[in-house]
């Protein structure tokens, strides 16, 4: 298993990886952690003619309380969400669920940037932003802009990001008072596998792990809860408008059920916090 | 170490270049693709087979070594990303032909069976010492959970990990 030929562009800052970007376009791709790129090149589904490190780019590894929200560097490490404790502290859910991303050695090289615009609506942190309502930051050559975590995420693979647009901070609202419950619940067989289906829960904001191609609110139960549901009459609504896949670990059907169980126990855990 | 990596060549491949990676605190130049990665770098070009190859696809941890003194896959690591970073494989852990306590532990306590996932085990555990995750089996089994034993000798890993943590004296 070895990727197909490539040429190797180490960038030392943000500027750099942008120049490098217009250099190469389409033909080239950025290399966070690697942990989703290089085993899709090791099985050539992906076949970039440049990589553009990013390793180098520490100015955007950082956590951040900036007034009103917390900022969050693209190149944050799962092991450094996990163990800040800033998030610990604001943002609970976003330390629990970047600590329950594969395994250590994983953690330790995968970024929160990487995860999400890989756009795997099996992973952990895209569902877990939009609960949290963050805006993610994206530069291209043209500047920065913001983009809504509900309109980022465009299907199995895909988001809003230019090809030649690097995606620079994630910026988290600080819960209000009033919201502060969060769950994160996460079935799998076993500790290092995606979920065959998740649900984060931050206040009455309930997303789910693989339960369509991309991360998606839970309507049916975030509106249920608003008209002053329980958490089990609102849970039953939690496989509404979701198109849950069908592969070895589960069926449709099976996730759906698997949904309902989650949001259920999501939102009692939430509850009690 | 960021002025040394400021100070390198900026662009390679994709033909293969010279690289030199700082191997068990040796330098270690070699002529690699930026294709290969860290794991085939270690074993097929620099002769140090002790890392294994399980999956090559990061889910096993056999390839297990520790980048600037955290444990992580080399199989899912370019090589020419470590330039200018430490790397420390199995082969670094002994000093003098002194097995490490931990190598020690885990013939002690027969930990394994066929062996083949035994450096990656090790190089995680003495890092989850380090990173003190090993107060009770319950968190050895969570931070050791990156590294599959096909042969399940997992109660026995566990049993080395507590002997070398007690004898270190707590966590
Ligand atoms: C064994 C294993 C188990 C795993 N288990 C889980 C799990 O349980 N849950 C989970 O959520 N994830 C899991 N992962 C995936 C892991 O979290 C990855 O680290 C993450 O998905 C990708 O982050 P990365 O930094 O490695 O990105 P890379 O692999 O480097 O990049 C991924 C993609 O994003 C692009 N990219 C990266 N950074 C940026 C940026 N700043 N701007 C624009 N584009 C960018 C790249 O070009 C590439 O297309 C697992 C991975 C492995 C190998
Ligand atoms: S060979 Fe690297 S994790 Fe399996
Ligand atoms: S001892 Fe055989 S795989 Fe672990």
């Amino acid at each position: 298993m070895i990727p197909a030929p490539f040429s190797y562009r180490r960038a030392g800052s943000v500027a750099e990886a942008l120049d490098l970007c217009t250099e190469y376009g389409e033909d080239a791709k950025f290399l966070a952690g690697g942990h989703s790129l290089l085993p899709l090149m090791k099985l050539r589904l992906a076949m970039p003619e440049v990589l553009i490190d990013l390793g180098p780019v520490r100015e955007l590894s950082y956590v951040r309380e900036e007034d009103g929200h917390i900022a969050i560097g693209a190149l944050t490490r799962h092991h450094d969400l996990e163990h800040s404790e800033m998030l610990a502290r604001v943002l609970p859910l976003l330390a629990h669920a970047a600590g329950q991303v594969g395994d250590p050695q994983v953690r330790h090289r995968g970024t929160i940037g990487g995860s999400l615009a890989h756009s795997d609506p099996a992973s952990d942190l895209p569902a877990t932003v939009l609960a949290l309502d963050a805006t993610l930051v994206a530069r291209g050559p043209a500047g920065s802009r913001e983009i809504a975590a509900a309109d980022f995420f465009q299907g199995l693979f895909e988001t809003e990001l230019e090809p030649d647009e690097l995606l620079t901070e994630i910026r988290v609202p600080v819960p209000a008072a009033g919201a502060a419950g969060w769950s994160f619940q996460k079935f799998t067989k076993r500790a290092i596998d995606w979920a065959i289906v998740g649900v984060a829960v931050q206040g009455s904001a309930v997303a789910l792990v693989n339960m369509a191609g991309t991360p998606v609110r839970a309507a049916g139960v975030e509106a249920a809860l608003a008209g002053g549901a329980t958490p089990a009459e609102a849970a039953a609504h939690a496989a509404e408008g979701t198109s849950p896949a069908d592969d070895i670990n589960a069926s449709p059907a099976y996730r759906e059920h698997l949904a309902r169980v989650l949001v259920e126990r999501a939102l009692l855990e939430a509850q009690s916090v | 170490m960021d002025g040394e990596i400021a100070a390198l060549p900026a662009e390679r491949g994709p033909s293969a270049q010279a690289v030199t990676l700082t191997i068990n605190g040796e330098p270690r130049p070699l002529r690699i693709e930026p294709r290969v990665s860290l794991l085939d770098a270690l074993r097929e070009h620099l002769g140090l087979t002790g890392s294994k190859k399980g999956c090559d696809q990061g889910t096993c941890g056999a390839c297990t070594v520790w980048v600037d003194g955290r444990r992580a896959l080399a199989c899912l690591t370019l090589a020419v990303t470590c330039e200018g970073h430490e790397v420390t494989t199995i082969e670094g852990l002994s000093a003098g032909g002194e097995l490490h306590p931990m190598q020690a532990a885990f013939i002690d306590k027969d930990a394994f069976q066929c062996g083949y996932c035994t450096p990656g085990q090790i190089m995680s555990a003495v890092a989850l010492l380090d990173e003190g995750h090993a107060a009770d089996d319950g968190q050895i089994r969570e931070w050791m959970s990156g590294n599959i034993c096909r042969c399940a000798a997992y109660p026995n890993i566990r049993a080395a990990i507590r002997a070398v943590r007690d004898a270190a004296g707590g966590e």
